[in-house]
């Protein structure tokens, strides 16, 4: 019987491991791909297919898998599949949570606190290294976007300069293939960190479950399992969180977008470079800000960003109840049936979520609509918003259109980069 | 214990600054001395040319014509978005050699 349970608890640890990676991708398309979405310099479709074809490539190019969770934050000594399993519960549910009302968060900060709840309800307070908490999550939450803000609103200044004057479709043609490469670069760098962390994790559950030697390299079928999981998520994308990030912060032209994607992809390499990780989500949204720092005359909302910094400092306790919780059941019930029981709450609350998320769906087709009004508001209230706020938008074209064919459109609403300073353009 | 790496955050910071602001700028300058400008007062030529074409070609069949770069510009231009080319490969470079 123990053999069974084992078993079954290892098979369900890969299964929500693999869940996890899912939602990973899905939450974090948006990361790399939604300032292309908003500015039209990808259709919708096309930018979650490279963002996962990308990630998917991405798990391949590196395997320097770090066979740890949560390192330097959890004692390893404590972690059990039953902890793991918990953990990666608390992260899902957490990810499907922000996702439902379209708030980027860390999916590592996710995973993070499940793993924080589990342990605290496995073996109390003593299993968490708190100065680890401090030092490797909530820090890092705080610092992550002022870099990026200052970074992104640095370029975003100097590149707006440095075009004033310069015809717009100009500019818009050209920023538009550098945002779409600085955005695959994020994509890609989103592949080689985050595919490895759930690889990682089943690497873990496979040696503890003695399905493989405790010397084991990643299995081939869990590399393609990790890096199909994240790109199926990656593709389905995750809407809600695009539509936040590209037209929720603030209103972005091709400009904006490849200067806060090229802040994203040079902090977050850097940042790993350094060993001073920053999480991907954190870097990307504090890029979106930055580049409306930055631009003269865009205006941020700064009431979308606070709520987001709220959830950002609630991720971790938040996903460390929900570990909590599920460890709290697994125990009481104990053996094969907690487990299961665990497994199906997972599946009920998913389902929950998904069926919550259905009564104002957000999908490609809706994505780009204005931001401030009510679902349904007419595109003409679009070309008002976007006047006011100062020119160079991406103004109210079908979805359809491409960057290019939305210069006279713009070019009505005047530009906003070419004030009255006559000997720029001389 | 020290919660923040000062070091590690200022190397970011810096490197930050310089790279991911830096290269945005310099991909801006490059179009501005491939495509010129046009004077403040003249708005955006509408423009119904086709998309698709490279930033690196000089975009000449115009409603408001912009003229061929001259070879002090051009070299400059290229010289801008080498740089550029160059930080992108170096970044998948960093990448592949799972400096992550």
């Amino acid at each position: 019987m123990g053999a069974v349970t084992e078993t079954l608890l290892l098979a369900l640890v890969v299964v929500t491991a693999l869940a996890f990676d899912f939602t990973n991708g899905f939450h974090d398309t948006g990361n790399a791909m939604a300032t292309s979405i908003a500015t039209r310099a990808l259709k919708p479709r096309t930018a979650v297919a490279l963002s996962a074809v990308l990630n998917l490539v991405g798990a391949f190019l590196s395997l320097a898998v770090a066979a740890t969770i949560a390192k330097g934050i959890v004692d390893a000594g404590v972690i059990t599949l039953p902890v793991v399993l918990a953990g990666l519960v608390g992260g899902i549910v957490w990810n499907l949570i922000t996702w439902l009302f379209g708030i980027p968060s860390s999916s590592s900060h996710a995973l993070v606190g499940g793993m924080v709840g589990a342990v605290l309800a496995a073996v109390g307070t003593s299993g968490v290294l708190w100065e680890g908490v401090i030092a490797k999550v909530l820090v890092p939450a705080l610092i992550a976007p002022v870099v990026a803000i200052a970074v992104a609103g640095l370029g975003t200044w100097l590149v707006a300069r440095l075009t004033r004057g310069v015809p717009q479709d100009v500019t818009n043609r050209g920023f538009r293939w550098g945002q779409i490469g600085s955005a695959s670069l994020v994509s890609l760098a989103h592949g080689t960190n985050d595919a490895q962390k759930s690889m990682g994790i089943i690497l873990l559950a496979l040696i503890a479950g003695g399905a493989v030697p405790a010397d084991s390299g990643v299995p081939f079928w869990v590399i393609v399992s990790c890096a199909l999981a994240m790109a199926i998520g990656t593709y389905l994308g995750g809407w809600r969180v695009i539509r936040t990030l590209g037209k929720g912060l603030v209103e972005i032209d091709t400009r904006q977008g490849m200067a806060a994607e090229t802040s994203s992809a040079a902090v977050i390499l850097l940042s790993s470079h350094f060993g001073f990780s920053l999480s991907t989500t954190h870097v990307a949204t504090g890029s979106v800000l930055g580049s409306g720092v930055g631009m003269p005359g865009a205006k941020v909302r700064w009431s979308v960003a606070g709520r987001m910094f709220v959830a950002w400092m609630v991720t971790l306790p938040a996903a460390g109840l929900v570990g909590a919780l599920c460890h709290w059941l697994e125990s009481s019930i104990g053996g094969a049936a907690g487990t299961i029981a665990v497994f199906l709450l997972l599946i009920v609350a998913s389902a929950a979520i998904w069926v919550a998320s259905r009564r104002k769906p957000v999908d490609h087709t809706n994505v780009n609509e204005a931001w401030d009004e009510e679902k349904g508001a007419s595109l003409e209230a679009v070309a008002a918003t976007t006047g006011e706020a100062g020119g160079e938008r991406v103004g109210p074209v079908p979805a359809v259109a491409t960057a290019s064919s939305v210069a006279p459109a713009v070019g009505a609403v005047g530009t906003v980069s070419a004030p009255s300073n006559p000997k720029v353009g001389a | 214990m020290n919660f923040i790496e000062w070091g590690a955050l200022g190397q970011v910071l810096v490197a930050g600054l310089i790279v991911g602001a830096g290269i945005p700028a310099l991909f801006a300058l490059g179009l501005r001395l491939l495509a010129g400008t046009t004077p403040v007062d003249a708005p955006a030529a509408p423009s119904s040319a086709p998309r698709g074409s490279d930033a690196n070609e000089a975009p000449t069949a115009r409603a408001v014509a912009i003229p061929r770069p001259s070879p002090a510009r051009l070299a400059g231009a290229i010289a801008c978005m080498g740089v550029v080319v160059g930080a992108i490969a170096f970044g998948l470079v960093f990448l592949v050699s799972g400096g992550h």
